[in-house]
């Protein structure tokens, strides 16, 4: 129980999806010029990340990992279809989309409205894709998989909502013209991934030896902020 | 489809309108700085040059490959299910690159980590495939490819010259300062992810205050 409330707020804050990844940029970018549909694609990409990660986690599991397949017979302990990893979790995450799509529009027409138009977006949203393909490298379980899916989707929702608040608020203020719209919603992003870079200080409360949070010491070396985007490394 | 055939032997290889489909997204249509495409990795990735410019060739080769494949297709898929093939073809264009950088660079595979299965859904390539694939003869597809993988490519290269120079002091792993006789110490602001967010935000100021060109 405390293992799975430190992956959530670890997910919501520290390894931000946005802020520490950089993942679902484009649609971040995109659907931030206004506070409701930022607030309804958020709403949206919470939706399926918390269902579409443990259904890769699952399919990698139950079928891609090497000898995942001894659930069916133990002959098959030496199979290893880890390559054909990115075109199931894609088709995955496509076709639950699409079946989720067409389920909202049946039963539940104003949802549909509000959240609907989002919804082919997403499959393209690196975020949800990203997610899954961290799952092979990080040895969750189940439950430990739909959490940390749950809170990426929370730190995407949080990440959008604030930026089209801020994106608001810009509008009435002079931009140089060059900067205006993109130029200056990037920096903005980037300071507010310096915001979010203090809760790397944060010791979460539970214990776990393996992957706490680093402390950021100084700010001068490069090798501490190796734990910014801890799997690309920084050649020193 | 016989006038067709025609029609492109009429047309020379590298028309004006071609070196256009080149040339553009380099500069005026540049995917990064005026479509804002392919942001997550064009910032997750350019700590340092080297992975940088493995990135830019893997989005090189999956873009130019995926851009031609559709566009050779483009009149047999159904257009309802567009979207799955297209990621399905892409799926394994990158499924191919991920193998291959395994096999011969197996520790910048590892330091890329997800970004080189993000490909997939990298806008850039979606992007080119729907708009431009779907729509041309594979041979435009192809110049377009180039085009905008290598507009692509120099941003980011262009980005992790600034974040490794500065924030490591070397380039390539080359202690550039170091060679010079000069003492640096390496400024972590660069090495953070929000330092790309701002080199790329100052990028893109200059590159529109030159062209002239104003979002609204």
């Amino acid at each position: 129980m405390e293992n799975l409330l430190n992956i959530f707020v670890k997910s919501i804050f520290i390894d931000n999806m946005i802020f520490a990844y950089f993942l679902g940029m484009c649609s971040y970018l995109a659907v931030s010029k206004k506070y409701k549909t930022a607030a309804g694609l958020g709403a949206a990409v919470i939706f399926v990340l918390a269902i579409t990660v443990p259904l890769n986690w699952l399919a990698y599991n139950m079928l891609l990992k090497e000898g995942a397949l001894t659930w069916i017979s133990p002959e098959l302990a030496n199979i290893d279809l880890e390559v054909l990893k990115f075109i199931v979790f894609i088709a995955i995450v496509a076709a639950f989309v699409q079946l989720i799509e067409m389920v909202i529009e049946k039963f539940s027409p104003s949802l549909y409205n509000s959240l609907g138009i989002f919804l082919p977006l997403i499959a393209v949203n690196c975020s949800i894709l990203g997610a899954a393909l961290f799952l092979p490298t990080r040895e969750y379980d189940l439950a430990e998989a739909t959490v940390f899916g749950l809170g990426s989707g929370i730190g995407w929702f949080l990440a959008v909502v604030s930026l089209a608040a801020i994106r608001e608020k810009m509008a009435y203020s002079d931009v140089p013209k060059p900067l205006r719209g993109l130029g200056i919603t990037f920096i903005v992003v980037g300071l507010m991934a310096f915001g979010f870079m203090s809760f790397q200080g944060f010791k979460l409360p539970f214990n776990r030896t393996d992957d706490q949070p680093k402390e950021v010491s100084s700010i001068e070396s490069p090798k501490d902020n190796q734990v910014v985007v801890e799997t690309i490394k920084i050649e020193q | 489809m016989s006038d067709k055939i025609e029609k492109k032997a009429a047309e020379p290889l590298l028309s004006k309108k071609r070196k256009e489909l080149l040339s553009n997204p380099m500069d005026s249509d540049n995917p990064i700085t005026i479509q804002v495409l392919g942001i997550c990795s064009a910032l997750a990735v350019t700590i340092a040059l080297e992975g940088t410019v493995i990135m830019a060739l893997a989005v090189f080769f999956v873009l130019v490959l995926a851009n031609v494949i559709i566009s050779a297709l483009r009149n047999t898929i159904p257009n309802r299910i567009r979207i799955i093939v297209q990621l399905v073809v892409v799926a394994s264009l990158v499924a191919v690159v991920d193998q291959v950088l395994r096999a011969y660079a197996y520790e910048q595979s590892k330091a890329l980590s997800v970004f080189v299965g993000l490909i997939i859904t990298n806008c850039i390539v979606m992007g080119r495939l729907e708009a431009f694939a779907l729509g041309n003869k594979p041979w435009d597809s192809f110049l377009d490819g180039v085009g905008n993988s290598v507009g692509y490519g120099w941003i980011i290269i262009a980005i992790a010259f600034v974040r490794e120079l500065f924030g490591a002091g070397k380039l390539f792993g080359f202690p550039v300062f170091e060679s010079l006789g000069l003492d640096y110490i390496g400024n972590g602001f660069f090495a953070t992810p929000a330092a790309a967010c701002i080199i790329l935000g100052v990028i893109i100021w200059i590159l529109r205050a030159r062209s002239g060109y104003v979002e609204d």
